[in-house]
């Protein structure tokens, strides 16, 4: 029992690490690619004294710089919701990743480790639920804020993620119809046939329609252009986090950063096999390099269509959510349920 | 439940996490609060009247309407989940069809919602 929650401890400490680390890098790959699109350098200066590293050490600079940025708490703001919304805002994006497998069972040490912190069989309504609490952080930052542009960021924010949440959670359903589990171990340890290329995508074609679906909505809930509508610089300034300076404002960055990493993470699970990949159960040390290639590969994607669609209006924004994708994910379900009836 | 108890440490930590995070930036940044800093801001300019103002209903219909679906969408995914074992099993003869279209039927009642609320101009954003 000890034995066991140490190995917990460890690998929450080890996993929370990781991210962080993650976050921190995807926000220098963000400026990276953004720049590489728009034909720029992008930040390549900071490195160790003479060497520049290609600006490999930009995310500790500017971590260094907001921890001592001035922090403001505006006169007109409900004090203990406006710092309470930034944590409700992180601590969900940090607790999804526990049920996410990112590798099969490695031996270390002479002790067999399975590669991920725990399983449960409700993994995926346990994800589904932690998203949804988010919405409150940003709900509270909007309105303890008491500005105008706060509120209607949260406000839409609000409005945009619990409409594209039903077109995610109805696209996750037609998966669970072929999985047959809610547990992401289960879903990952299914699609290992076919020499660790029998990903669902490929063993089920007609989830690529299911797929495109929750990426969309998946980069709706992540507020990401072309839906970043909440934080639609050029008209609400920044959206739900207008008044919120130094640390706080890292704490929404990193929770919106965490909150792509876990969708890109969830669609690897569901549609691309997980850790799953060739010559795996020979080297399973390689499943969590596949596992982070093709999360990083989504997350490459998101950046690549943020830098080349335009953003929506809200009413194109919502009429897209409600009367395409919404009835599109439940005729998917119908498709997907007859399919299986008559057929697989 | 042993598998749960993660969930209890990473909450623990994760908390831990963002405390320390909000305490060291007030430990480390200076603090020199001035009149306008603690403003709401509003381009630079002083506040034009407060910003707890009646906003669009709007955006309680769409609440209302998310409720309603998402309570649907939850009913479907423990039907999801058996759907194949029972559908593949010869433990049910014909029943599997009855389990398929029941929940069929259920998907045309959804239909009709979605059409109700259509119709019912909630979806329009622009009127």
């Amino acid at each position: 029992m000890t034995n066991l929650l140490l190995e917990w401890v460890i690998k929450t400490i080890v996993i929370l690490l990781i991210l962080v680390t993650a976050v921190a890098y995807v926000t220098l790959m963000e400026r990276k690619v953004m720049a590489f699109i728009q034909m720029r350098v992008g930040p390549n200066r900071v490195g160790l004294g003479k060497f520049h590293l290609w600006g490999l050490m930009q995310p500790l600079a500017d971590g260094l710089k907001m921890i001592f940025k001035e922090d403001i708490v505006p006169l007109q703001a409900n004090r203990w919701l406006y710092i309470f919304a930034p944590v409700l805002s992180l601590v969900p994006a940090l607790m999804t990743f526990i049920v996410i497998p990112y590798g099969g069972e490695i031996t270390l040490f002479g002790r067999t480790i399975e590669l991920h912190v725990t399983r449960m069989n409700v993994g995926l309504l346990y994800v589904l639920a932690l998203t949804s609490v988010g919405v409150y952080g940003i709900v509270l930052a909007g309105w303890s804020s008491n500005n105008k542009y706060s509120l209607l960021g949260g406000l839409r924010s609000s409005a945009q993620m619990i409409s594209y949440e039903l077109a995610l959670g109805l696209s996750i359903v037609s998966v669970l119809l072929y999985t047959g589990s809610l547990d992401l171990v289960d879903i990952v340890n299914a699609q290992g046939g076919f020499h660790g290329l029998g990903w669902n995508i490929f063993h089920y074609p007609l989830l690529i329609f299911v797929f495109i679906i929750f990426y969309i909505a998946s980069l709706a809930e992540t507020n990401r252009t072309p839906f970043d509508l909440p934080e639609a610089d050029s008209e609400l300034v920044a959206g739900y986090h207008t008044e919120y300076s130094s640390m706080k404002f890292v704490m929404f960055q990193m929770a919106e950063y965490l909150n792509l990493i876990t969708a890109s993470s969830i669609a690897t699970t569901l549609f691309f096999g997980g850790w799953n990949g060739p010559s795996v159960i020979r080297f399973p040390f390689l499943g969590p390099v596949y596992f982070t290639i093709k999360v990083f590969f989504l997350i490459f994607l998101a950046m690549w269509i943020r830098y080349t669609v335009p953003r929506f209006r809200y009413d194109q924004l919502m009429r897209f959510g409600w009367k395409f994708l919404l009835p599109a994910s439940i005729v998917n379900v119908i498709i997907s349920s007859t399919v299986i009836l008559f057929w697989r | 439940m042993v598998n749960y108890v993660p969930v209890l440490l990473i909450l623990i930590i994760a908390v831990g996490m963002a405390a320390i995070i909000i305490i060291l930036s007030r430990l480390a940044a200076k603090n020199r609060p001035t009149r306008e800093k603690l403003m709401p801001y509003e381009c630079g300019v002083e506040p034009v009247g407060t910003a707890r103002e009646r906003q669009s209903v709007k955006f309680y219909l769409v609440a209302m309407a998310f409720l309603l679906f998402d309570i649907e969408a939850v009913f479907l995914v423990p039907w999801a989940v058996v759907f194949r074992g029972v559908v593949k099993s010869e433990a049910y003869g014909s029943l599997k069809y009855v389990f398929y279209g029941e929940m069929m039927v259920f998907m045309v009642v959804l239909f009709v919602g979605l059409a109700y609320v259509w119709r019912k101009g909630i979806l329009e954003w622009n009127r």
